[in-house]
């Protein structure tokens, strides 16, 4: 007896795309946002390391890898980057949390 | 078939069979009366005799979460378990059968706690028959030997990849010496076949995630895919048993028949009482007294179908439980087997016997008949009767 129409499509909840949680928007949850301020990166890569979703867009086309913004359809706004930025310390951040206007 | 006589514990019979079918992994914890069988397997890969890779895990809920962890990552495996070992991986057993993981374990019935009782009845199994596992059930070391067999070949079928639990009855089956043949070893894996996964975690080359969160919006149609299963694993036990029958000389359905072409008086049981019962029914028989057996097999799936064809038109029906449900009505056997007869004009009352392995004996099936013949004769009986009490 089938009580769906496709039973395989479900079986066992067993995702078989493999990194489909790109495709997933999380962008929308967010209160804050970080602004990027480019002139003031020094393209250290701890906000990528630190990101705790995939949100920090790297350009590595180049001899060195290069910072190059926040990915808006996976950032939460948690903050984290921006708390880690090193160039905050002078007061320089590259990376500044604001309120998102709706 | 040249298959050997031997003489061989429930526990060793089916230790034996788990090795035929070259298993990768085998997660164990002890709990009697589970543990010979495993102490077994131990040896057999202490001698080189077998090649499993054995984890020796530090509970049975991690024996389960070993054995699911392993299976997924696309391995053949097992585990053991009885009574209260097998209520403490309640949770991952569900988990196991909602992955579609076929994983294969002995099931060697015990009593549950309260109070600790190490002696059989089916408390066990009963109490995780929703949990999505086939459930079948043996009467002696043969059957305990030929249902581990069949086992691998029932869970691993693409249509079916469930887990699947064998059951015998703790220490009436897994500790006393009982005679049985056993396949040759090549036969016996031929018969199983090599392993091979619907998914593993180990293949790079397709990666997957198991076990996702699963809300409001899919956690149901996963639900609905796991249901359409078991119609499917009632025709693959059917197809399966039917081979083994060709090869072995023994052949199994969903239940044993007993006596049972002109029987106006049955008994539906599970497990080793039945072979109690067949000798006080061959007495009564010898009386001119029409009595039969239905020894279940399969408990998972229930073989609903099948029961109403076989009871339809009797005169007298009883089941007897070796499990209660606290609450219910009477026990698990009772109340499934009289949903499968509803509509059907039987009449048909149950016993709760033989509850933390007090003895099932030859008076007790003498009573049983002796009721059925009295309800046969137009007298009612209570719907859940204890057999075997104080009074």
């Amino acid at each position: 007896m089938s009580f769906i129409k496709n039973n395989d499509l479900h079986e066992g909840g067993i995702i078989r795309e493999a990194g489909n949680a790109t495709e997933y928007s999380t962008g929308d949850w967010r209160t804050y946002v970080p602004e990027f301020i480019a002139d003031n990166c020094i393209h250290c890569m701890f906000c990528w390391i630190y990101c705790p979703d995939t949100a920090i867009e790297i350009d590595t086309s180049g001899e060195k890898p290069l910072m190059k913004g926040i990915i808006m359809e996976h950032c939460k706004g948690c903050g984290i980057c921006a708390h880690h930025c090193p160039p905050a310390a002078k007061g320089n951040s590259a990376l500044v949390m604001v309120r998102e206007e709706k | 078939m040249e298959q050997k006589l031997v003489a061989l514990s429930g526990n060793e019979a089916v230790a034996y069979a788990f090795k035929q079918a070259k298993p990768h992994v085998a997660a164990a914890f002890p709990i009697t009366p589970q543990t010979e069988m495993m102490h077994k397997y131990a040896e057999f890969v202490a001698n080189g005799e077998s090649e499993t890779e054995m984890i020796l895990v530090e509970s049975e809920h991690s024996a389960m979460s070993a054995a699911v962890g392993s299976a997924a990552a696309g391995a053949r495996t097992f585990t053991a378990t009885s009574s209260a070992g097998f209520a403490l991986m309640w949770e991952v057993v569900y988990i196991a059968a909602s992955l579609r993981l076929p994983i294969c374990m002995a099931l060697v019935n015990r009593a549950l706690s309260g109070n600790i009782n190490i002696h059989c009845d089916h408390s066990d199994s009963m109490g995780g028959r929703d949990a999505g596992w086939l459930h079948l059930f043996s009467e002696n070391a043969q059957e305990s030997y030929d249902n581990s067999v069949m086992s691998w070949r029932i869970a691993e079928h693409m249509d079916v990849r469930l887990p699947v639990m064998v059951n015998y009855d703790g220490f009436i089956i897994s500790h006393t010496a009982d005679a049985l043949r056993m396949l040759p070893d090549d036969a016996a894996y031929d018969f199983i076949g090599k392993y091979k996964a619907d998914y593993a975690l180990l293949d790079v080359e397709n990666p997957i995630t198991v076990g996702p969160l699963d809300l409001t919006d899919y956690y149901f149609e996963h639900k609905a895919s796991q249901l359409a299963a078991y119609e499917k694993a009632a025709q693959v036990i059917k197809d399966v048993s039917q081979e083994y029958g060709d090869l072995t000389g023994r052949y199994y359905d969903f239940a044993e028949e007993y006596k049972m072409d002109d029987a106006d008086l049955v008994m539906v049981m599970l497990g080793s009482s039945a072979g109690t019962a067949k000798d006080v029914i061959d007495e009564y028989r010898e009386k001119g007294v029409k009595v039969g057996l239905l020894k279940l097999r399969t408990f998972r799936p229930f073989p609903n179908a099948y029961l109403a064809e076989k009871l339809a038109g009797r005169k007298a029906v009883c089941t007897l439980d070796r499990s209660a449900s606290f609450g219910g009505q009477g026990g698990p056997v009772f109340m499934e087997t009289r949903h499968a007869m509803y509509g059907l004009q039987v009449p048909v009352h149950s016993y709760i016997y033989g509850l933390g392995g007090r003895d099932f004996d030859l008076p007790q099936v003498a009573t049983v008949i002796e009721d059925l013949q009295k309800v046969a004769a137009g007298n009612k009986m209570q719907d859940v009767n204890l057999l075997g009490i104080r009074s």
